[in-house]
């Protein structure tokens, strides 16, 4: 059991008798690092070796030279196995006197980048972004720079693409890395509810059991266990085998109410109100009539195959009191519950968030415009609400000029892809991030888009078809998240370390730490 | 309740093999007939269904354009010989503007009349040129006064074209003041004329019937009248004649049964309006005004000169016609709205805008912009799946043999991808809480634009902005 679920009071005072009864024990994950190799049996590569057989002499000069075993000529064997072109740094290896190309005797290697890289990925994710993932998911750590991988920025020309920080050539302050603090509170209100302090700063977003698959929403709540963080149920409703995991779940109340009852709410130590979802505002849930299986339409009490458009908005909230009345529901039916209102970023998102705060949340989570999603209208994804770099330093500033700032924690989704992102979006004025996509990726996913329609997800991620969702064994699942959360702790430490900032909770909105690559930088405000 | 828009349709399968974004490349002739691709790896199975692509041959590349870029047969293949790669075919769709993906999804519209829906986050451009540099809002918590609540089936789409009076006089029950022609038309959209370099004689009696489906209205030019195989009663309602300055004035008989003109703009404008309602007082007239240097002012001239209805004509990339710096059709349609409204004439007149408007989430920005609706040709085109090659004039050359399609396809084609229009723009004005399509004209309450994000979350943060 966490144990700031007993800070004040006792579970048994707080919890109706009848869910007690219903607790079941909580599920124990350590976040021990273990290679979580990748599941394909060719893994896609920044480049590839080419041999010719014909002008190869097999003297496995390549072999002995290679640091990284890119090359394979197993004993016994006369000819050489496929190379694992995943583990080539490329041309990085001549300066490095380590180059197989010109070393090899016969001149029989070429390399060349992967064209794949050309078609793998999009403007917000490219491939080297995804490939860096896929590293981190497969040992716990970002991949070295001898990869040449450049994941720390997208292609998308705007937003934390050209936002970056101004890294001192001396920090001033020499700090250790074990003197860093990554953790963030959830709980500033001092309102009698639990302490809720997380060790990293972000928590896993909401995914529904139809948008993804059991094994997909198993393997983030037990990252989530092993790094004393949350996840969330999404929309879906609550599945029973997610019991064990109870004090490691947000579960989400939403506007279609899917699976929403007493009981689920009173599990739980925080839930959260989804208004608005950043991938398609305004516009309530989609969950496409294919991926509506048995086990889908039972849990969200529907039909199976049908298509399930949830309503927009909450039609018993038209203003900031009705959204108070949803508050103190909550609250009432479960005593030691946090609530989280998650919006989306229309123009006026720093009332709403003033107003959130008024009304008792005690933590608004922003949804930036361009946020994920398992199905959602094109025109929607790309024109609807800001995105969330434009939201949090508004949201921010609103927050402190109205003294509200430090009783409320301000969470941001819709678009955090790295460590990077997480820490550009602290700085910009965030207490802590939310990730979806990443987990995605560590996952194995390859942003196809093809999650909404049919099957669902072909890589057996997004998906609720029983073959698909068999792709990923739980095990290496939970393990890719929990050493892809591991690599992103360690950078945002070596972030802060290069900055010498003590903590993520001393980073937010340093802005004046960040630089624009479109502005003058010439003036800089800071806000605190 | 009072009878809803809606638009019949049905799929419209494509004429011509599918060029889609992805190839499957087999880059070594080594395969180790495993069947990996085949029994495992493609959920899709498209290499399964190898043989019926095989059967016809003119689609037997659409087994490899099919695809659908999961990777999962070229990471699972036994001996690592398949190759995912963009198609050069789809790399030379369109231009710069009318991108690739701008006419694959026109293409999949006008084949389902479905809005395109996908999974995953969008993984565009943080924001970009013309109309991808501003966003709608959308309506969360704090506006109780917002009026989309009761639902997309309550959300109006129409819009009128003419004079609005803005008072009437009455005398008891009676109105005595004038009352100005006016005409409504179920969506903010009317459709142009294709240009000459696009053009087919067959391609008339096509927009004519879509118009009609519709309930839209089509511009056509004076002197092709009369169209062949046109049933002049039923389609004249949803025609609007195009008066080129020398055109010659049809028969009253024919112009009698339509609502709305369009004339050149020249130096007669006032005389040939007055002609035109001479012969028919219910008509609306509308002056084309090409937005080239002196557009956007000739655009003002004409409202103060009391011109019900002005048309704006961008390029069909959406630029400023003949000029080494082009504006771009939003902000032209800014300039005008605005001084219009300075004027105190925004209300006396509708401004129709054209040239540049490829997409629904265009329709939607440019009425948000300050037009009271937009005029579009090239997505019609698009969506009888043109490749906008400009290979025109041989039509042997046309990818997409346009010269030998039916009327059921060019009419079901066209009717689907203004349906799926439709169903867009109430998806974005739901979302914006938005109730009437009339009340979102000039609306810039409901739209951000990135130079005024950029300053206001960054300008404090990070100085000013560099000039590009």
């Amino acid at each position: 059991m966490a144990d700031f679920l007993e800070i004040d009071c006792k579970l048994e005072d707080i919890i109706p008798e009848k869910t007690l009864k219903t607790r079941t024990p909580q599920f124990k994950q350590t976040r021990t690092i273990r290679p979580a190799p990748p599941r394909y049996r060719n893994e896609i590569s920044k480049y590839i070796i080419l041999r010719n057989e014909e002008r190869c002499i097999k003297c496995g000069q390549c072999v002995e030279m290679c640091p990284q075993g890119v090359h394979i000529k197993s004993p016994g064997y006369k000819y050489f196995a496929q190379p694992k072109s995943h583990l080539c740094f490329g041309p990085v290896c001549e300066k490095k006197g380590c180059y197989c190309i010109t070393a090899c005797p016969q001149g029989a290697l070429r390399i060349q980048e992967n064209p794949m890289m050309k078609s793998l990925g999009d403007y917000r994710w490219p491939a080297e972004m995804i490939l860096a993932t896929w590293k981190m998911a497969e040992n716990g750590e970002c991949p070295s720079e001898d990869y040449g991988y450049e994941f720390e920025t997208g292609n998308s020309d705007g937003g934390f693409d050209r936002i970056r920080f101004k890294f001192p050539d001396r920090p001033p302050i020499e700090l250790k890395e074990e003197e860093i603090d990554t953790s963030i509170e959830l709980n500033r209100r001092h309102d009698g509810r639990a302490r809720i302090r997380i060790d990293v700063p972000w928590y896993g977003g909401g995914m529904s059991f139809g948008s993804v698959s059991n094994t997909t929403q198993l393997s983030k709540a037990r990252a989530a266990v092993a790094w004393n963080t949350f996840s969330c149920t999404g929309e879906g409703g609550f599945m029973e085998r997610m019991r064990p995991y109870d004090d490691h779940m947000i579960t989400q109340v939403a506007t279609g109410l899917f699976g929403v009852r007493e009981e689920t709410i009173q599990r739980v130590p925080i839930v959260e109100f989804k208004y608005a979802q950043g991938a398609k505002p305004g516009l309530g849930g989609h969950l496409l009539g294919d991926k509506n299986t048995q086990a889908v339409a039972k849990m969200r009490e529907t039909v199976i195959g049908i298509s399930l458009f949830s309503p927009f908005p909450f039609h018993s909230v038209y203003s900031i009191e009705d959204h108070m009345k949803h508050i103190d529901w909550i609250k009432h039916i479960n005593r030691r519950a946090l609530i989280s209102t998650k919006v989306s970023t229309p123009n006026d998102v720093d009332m709403v968030a003033v107003g959130s705060y008024s009304a008792g949340t005690h933590i608004i989570h922003l949804d930036g415009g361009y946020g994920g999603t398992g199905a959602a209208p094109d025109i929607a994804k790309k024109n609807i609400a800001m995105p969330i770099e434009y939201a949090i330093p508004r949201v921010h500033n609103f927050l402190v000029a109205e003294g509200a700032r430090d009783q409320v924690t301000l969470v941001a989704s819709g678009g955090i892809r790295n460590p990077y992102d997480v820490a550009k979006a602290i700085a910009l004025g965030a207490d802590g991030v939310v990730i979806g996509t990443m987990e995605m990726v560590a996952l194995g996913c390859v942003r196809c888009n093809r999650c909404s329609t049919g099957r669902g997800c072909p890589r057996g991620i997004a998906t609720t078809d029983k073959v698909l969702a068999a792709k990923i064994d739980l095990e290496w699942g939970a393990q890719r998240l929990i050493n892809t959360y591991n690599a992103w702790r360690n950078e945002i430490v070596s972030i802060l370390r290069r900055l010498g900032v003590r903590s993520v909770s001393e980073l937010r909105g340093r802005s004046d730490l960040l630089m624009h690559l479109d502005y003058t930088n010439a003036v800089v405000e800071h806000e605190a | 309740m009072p009878e809803k828009y809606h638009i019949a349709t049905k799929p419209v399968p494509p004429r011509r093999p599918r060029i889609g974004k992805y190839g499957i490349v087999d880059w070594r002739e080594d395969c180790a007939r495993c069947h990996n691709c085949v029994k495992k790896a493609c959920v899709y199975d498209r290499h399964r269904d190898e043989i019926k692509y095989i059967r016809n041959l003119d689609s037997v590349d659409s087994l490899f354009f099919d695809c659908m870029g999961c990777f999962s047969c070229v990471q699972d293949c036994t001996k690592n010989l398949l190759c995912l790669s963009i198609n050069p075919e789809y790399e030379k769709l369109g231009n710069s503007y009318w991108t690739p993906e701008i006419i694959q999804t026109t293409w999949a519209q006008a084949e389902t009349a479905k809005i395109p829906v996908s999974g995953a986050g969008y993984g565009g451009k943080f924001s970009g040129y013309g109309f991808d540099s501003m966003w709608t809002d959308m309506s969360e918590i704090v506006r109780p006064t917002r009026d989309g609540i009761h639902g997309r089936e309550y959300i109006s789409s129409a819009v009128d074209i003419g004079h609005n009076s803005s008072f009437l006089v009455l005398n008891g029950d009676e109105v005595v003041s004038p009352l100005s022609p006016i005409l409504s038309i179920p969506m903010p959209l009317v459709i142009d004329r294709i240009p000459d370099k696009y053009a087919l004689p067959k391609l008339d009696a096509i927009i004519v019937e879509t118009a009609v489906k519709t309930g839209l209205i089509a511009l056509v030019d004076a002197r092709k009248w009369p169209l062949t195989d046109v049933d002049a009663d039923k389609y004249l309602p949803h025609i609007a004649f195009y008066f080129a300055s020398d055109a010659a004035m049809l028969p009253e008989e024919i112009l009698k049964k339509t609502r709305l003109a369009e004339i050149e703009d020249d130096r007669n404008v006032k005389s040939h309006i007055r002609e035109l309602k001479k012969i028919h007082p219910g008509i609306v007239v509308a002056v084309r005004v090409e937005l080239t240097a002196g557009g956007i002012q000739r655009a003002i001239d004409l409202a103060d000169e009391d011109v019900e209805v002005i048309h704006i004509a961008a390029d069909s990339n959406g630029q400023e016609i003949g000029s080494e710096h082009p504006m771009f059709i939003k902000d032209m349609i800014r300039k005008v709205h605005r001084s219009l409204i300075e004027n105190g004439r925004r209300d006396d007149v509708t401004i129709i805008a054209g040239g540049g408007i490829a997409l629904p989430e265009h329709m939607a920005k440019g009425v948000l912009c300050g037009a009271d609706l937009v005029s579009i040709e090239l997505p019609l085109l698009v969506g009888l799946e043109c490749h906008l090659c400009h290979q025109c004039g041989d039509s042997h050359t046309c990818p997409a043999k346009i010269q030998e399609i039916s009327l059921s396809y060019g009419v079901g084609r066209m009717t689907n991808l203004i349906s799926a229009w439709h169903d867009q723009l109430i998806e974005l004005m739901g979302a914006m809480g938005m109730r009437d399509a009339r009340r979102l004209r000039g609306d810039v309450g409901r739209a951000m634009f990135f130079e005024q994000l950029e300053e206001e979350a960054f300008g404090r943060l990070f100085g000013n902005r560099l000039q590009a």
